[in-house]
């Protein structure tokens, strides 16, 4: 779905990511993992070109994004934020049904379409005609979702979509994301930097590291057979049960 | 106040003036039009009001642009033909009106000199009026018979008396100084004293002398001489007419008639028509007429000063400055709103023009609005309209751009990135990112901008008066000349008024117009 060739990206003297080559599969979920500051949203704002690479190229679906193409190409990107990134000034509706207005659907299209969205999210409908500040935090997250696939598209980009949220609404929310993915067969690319998370998601896990990809596969090889110390600090700093026993162990 | 009502109170205007303008056209010979213009005092806009009598017993049809804003103001729409006469004095023309040449090595020591500098700019001055409006040392009528002074050189056998001296008088280069010098005045008991306290103690004999003007109604009204200068200190300010020299061609039985006023008053008699005016409080169109149909046995219509005819007068004069002040307001501030928000909007793109924009906007809101008034009349004067409502809505204009500006540009800045790039990812182009997020998230921002620039464009509106566009600020202006509080507060209760009002109507066009989910609860 994506392909990415000898991209790379400095601002000023930083190097956020160095020459990378890489591709994410169609339909499948992809997680992005690494500690914060190593350039996993960098990564994901090339993908959906509000960065461009320093040099590189990055094909979407077999094209090149090209500033001249990028407004075309993003009604096929759903990108979602933390805590949403909601419009204040829009209800929960109008976010979600935002997009198809520009694109002058029907006012019956928009809204069957946006029950429809509320239903497979869980979102109260009583919500939709709430502003965001109206509305609590997992809901703004659930709205933000609905408006990243009012346009069905078929690639999902998540950026820490839990970050702002408790545990127990973060784990209601991950059950449905999940099944979302599966149902429609979405292409997910979710950035976090927790495992836990990354190992539910993701059919693949890229681990990033001071600007290159250090590890990528499943969850399970990185935990049993770390490639270098770097990984094996970073899972270790998770704290995950069977590993405080490991490491106790060892 | 939507567009809707602006726009129809400019058609309604225009069409106003179209078939105004199809009348005069229409009708059979048209008589000449004739514009008499005069300054802010009293006296000035009496001596108008009789230019405006005469040209009009001639059969010309006058409007007479009464208390505009000083000699600049009054010269520049002379000489641009907007005006075609006003009462000037001698004094002003040397110093004020010819001083470039004056100080490029012309000697200006006679009036036929200045006649004649005048003229080169097709500008006719008239032989004096009569009266000389300077200053002079006064003194009660009784006081000065008994004493037998009659010239200032009478003073040096009198050191015992005492002298009441306004602060200005005192102070000034060509005041008190000088003038005991050059008369050996030995007076030792000086005081300087607010001029109305002066007349005061005049009456109750603390004093005996005060500096007075020449021709001020208090002289008739405390029975006060002014003393002759026999030795000629202070400078002369002879009253005369100027007129465009054009005129004496178009309508030479008008401008004749209004030379009739040369030789006509004397101190006493202009002295007197000022007392009527600012003491007993008549009409100055009244004054001078009845003052031109006993000196010239004219017999003019004059206007009624029965009470229900002034209590008429009073209100439609209400009325009549609301319209003319909201029109200043509402349309300068149209014209704002149509060009700030786009310079805001552009600002805010370019860090470069946005600094550009906020200098050149903040530099102009610093600039007095006299000088701007005076700077843009000879513009607006090639069309016609240096004097009355054009530059003062151009004055006002510009000075609602900074807030509108500034509101615009900050209420985008403020949108947090991540809105910004949400928009962006969305898939709206720049357009649509503007309409459908940017600007209704600024909204607040603009809308508190637009509301400052309009509650001061209603008080800034006041300056109008300074150039002919009536408003509000008319009668403050003629509140001050008069000393009368009534009447500045006629302007200046209004005025605070409809600030309040256009506050509160703002408030409840945020209410209805900004989202709710952008209101603070
Ligand atoms: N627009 C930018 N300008 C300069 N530095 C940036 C910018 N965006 C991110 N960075 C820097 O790049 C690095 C990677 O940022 P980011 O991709 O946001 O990390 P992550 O999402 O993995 O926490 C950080 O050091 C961050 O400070
Ligand atoms: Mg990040």
């Amino acid at each position: 779905m994506f392909r990415l060739e000898n991209v790379s990206k400095k601002f000023g003297e930083l190097t956020v990511l160095q020459p990378t080559t890489l591709a994410f599969e169609p339909g499948k979920s992809t997680v992005l993992i690494g500690p914060s500051g190593c350039g996993k949203s960098t990564l994901l704002r090339l993908l959906v070109g509000l960065l461009q690479p320093d040099s590189g190229t990055i094909h979407f679906d077999g094209t090149e994004l090209k500033a001249s193409n990028l407004l075309q190409m993003r009604h096929r990107m759903g990108y979602v934020i933390q805590d949403g990134g909601l419009f204040p000034h829009l209800t929960a509706a109008e976010n979600v049904g935002l997009m198809a207005r520009y694109l002058k659907w029907s006012a019956d299209k928009i809204r069957t379409r946006v029950e429809e969205l509320a239903d497979l999210t869980r979102l109260p409908k009583a919500a939709l005609d709430r502003y965001p500040a109206q509305i609590s935090g997992g809901q703004r997250q659930r709205v933000g979702i609905m408006r990243a696939l009012m346009l069905d598209p078929p690639v999902m980009l998540l950026d820490e979509p839990m970050g702002a949220l408790d545990p127990l609404v973060r784990y209601d929310l991950q059950e449905d994301l999940l099944k979302i993915f599966r149902t429609l067969n979405k292409t997910a690319i979710t950035v976090t930097h927790d495992m836990g998370e990354a190992g539910f998601f993701g059919d693949h896990i890229i681990m990033l590291g001071e600007g290159r990809i250090v590890q990528q596969g499943k969850l399970d090889e990185m935990i049993s057979n770390p490639a270098n110390d770097f990984v094996a600090r970073f899972v270790r700093a998770q704290r995950l049960p069977t590993l405080t026993q490991q490491g106790g162990l060892s | 106040m939507n567009h809707r009502t602006i726009a129809l109170s400019v058609s309604s205007l225009t069409f106003y003036a179209l078939s105004l303008f199809g009348l005069t056209v229409a009708v059979r010979a048209e008589p000449p039009q004739v514009n008499i213009g005069s300054k802010a005092f009293t006296e000035s806009v009496i001596l108008g009001e009789m230019a405006a009598h005469l040209a009009r017993h001639a059969g010309a049809e006058v409007r007479h642009r009464a208390e505009l804003g000083g000699t600049q103001i009054l010269w520049q729409a002379l000489t641009s033909g907007e005006i075609d006469a006003y009462v000037e004095y001698t004094g002003t023309i040397r110093e004020e009106i010819v001083a470039d040449a004056a100080r490029a090595g012309a000697a200006f020591d006679s009036e036929q000199s200045m006649r004649d500098a005048l003229a080169q700019q097709h500008v006719v001055m008239s032989q004096r009026i009569g009266f000389n409006n300077t200053y002079a040392l006064g003194m009660r009528r009784s006081v000065a018979e008994r004493l037998n002074i009659r010239c200032i050189s009478d003073l040096q056998k009198h050191p015992e008396l005492a002298l009441g001296l306004s602060d200005e008088f005192y102070e000034r280069q060509d005041g008190w100084h000088p003038l005991q010098q050059k008369y050996q005045l030995p007076q030792t008991q000086i005081r300087v004293m607010e001029h109305n306290l002066a007349y005061r103690g005049l009456e109750k004999d603390a004093v005996q002398v005060t500096d007075l003007y020449t021709t001020d109604p208090e002289i008739k009204f405390y029975d006060l001489v002014a003393l002759e200068d026999d030795l000629a200190f202070f400078p002369t300010y002879y009253a005369v007419v100027l007129m465009r020299d054009d005129l004496e061609r178009r309508a030479p039985s008008v401008a004749a008639s209004i030379l009739k006023m040369e030789g006509l008053i004397d101190p006493q008699a202009m002295s007197s028509m000022s007392a009527q005016v600012r003491l007993d409080r008549k009409l100055e169109t009244v004054v001078a007429g009845e003052f031109l149909n006993k000196s010239l046995h004219l017999s003019l219509q004059l206007p009624s000063s029965s009470m229900s005819a002034q209590v008429g007068r009073f209100l439609s004069k209400i009325l009549h400055t609301t319209l003319e002040h909201l029109f200043l307001v509402v349309i300068s501030l149209g014209f704002a709103i149509a060009i700030a928000i786009p310079l805001g909007i552009a600002a805010s793109r370019n860090e470069a023009i946005g600094q550009t924009v906020l200098g050149v906007v903040g530099v102009i809101q610093t600039l007095p609005s006299m000088a701007l008034l005076v700077f843009m009349m000879p513009f607006f004067a090639l069309f016609d309209m240096g004097i009355g409502p054009a530059p003062a809505i151009m004055a006002l204009f510009l000075y609602s751009l900074l807030p509108i500006v500034r509101g615009t540009y900050s209420g985008i800045r403020q949108i947090p990135a991540a809105m910004r790039e949400s928009a962006e990812v969305l898939g709206l182009d720049s357009g649509a990112r503007l309409r459908l997020v940017e600007l209704p998230l600024a909204l607040p921002s603009i809308l508190s901008g637009i509301k400052t620039a309009a509650v001061i464009n209603v008080g800034t509106a006041t300056i109008g008066a300074l150039i002919g566009a009536g408003g509000y600020g008319s009668p403050i202006l003629t509140g001050i000349r008069l000393n009368d509080l009534s009447l500045i507060l006629q302007g200046a209760i209004p005025a605070a008024v409809l600030a309040l009002v256009v506050q509160y109507g703002f408030g409840l066009l945020e209410k209805r117009i900004v989202s709710p989910g952008l209101q603070p609860k």
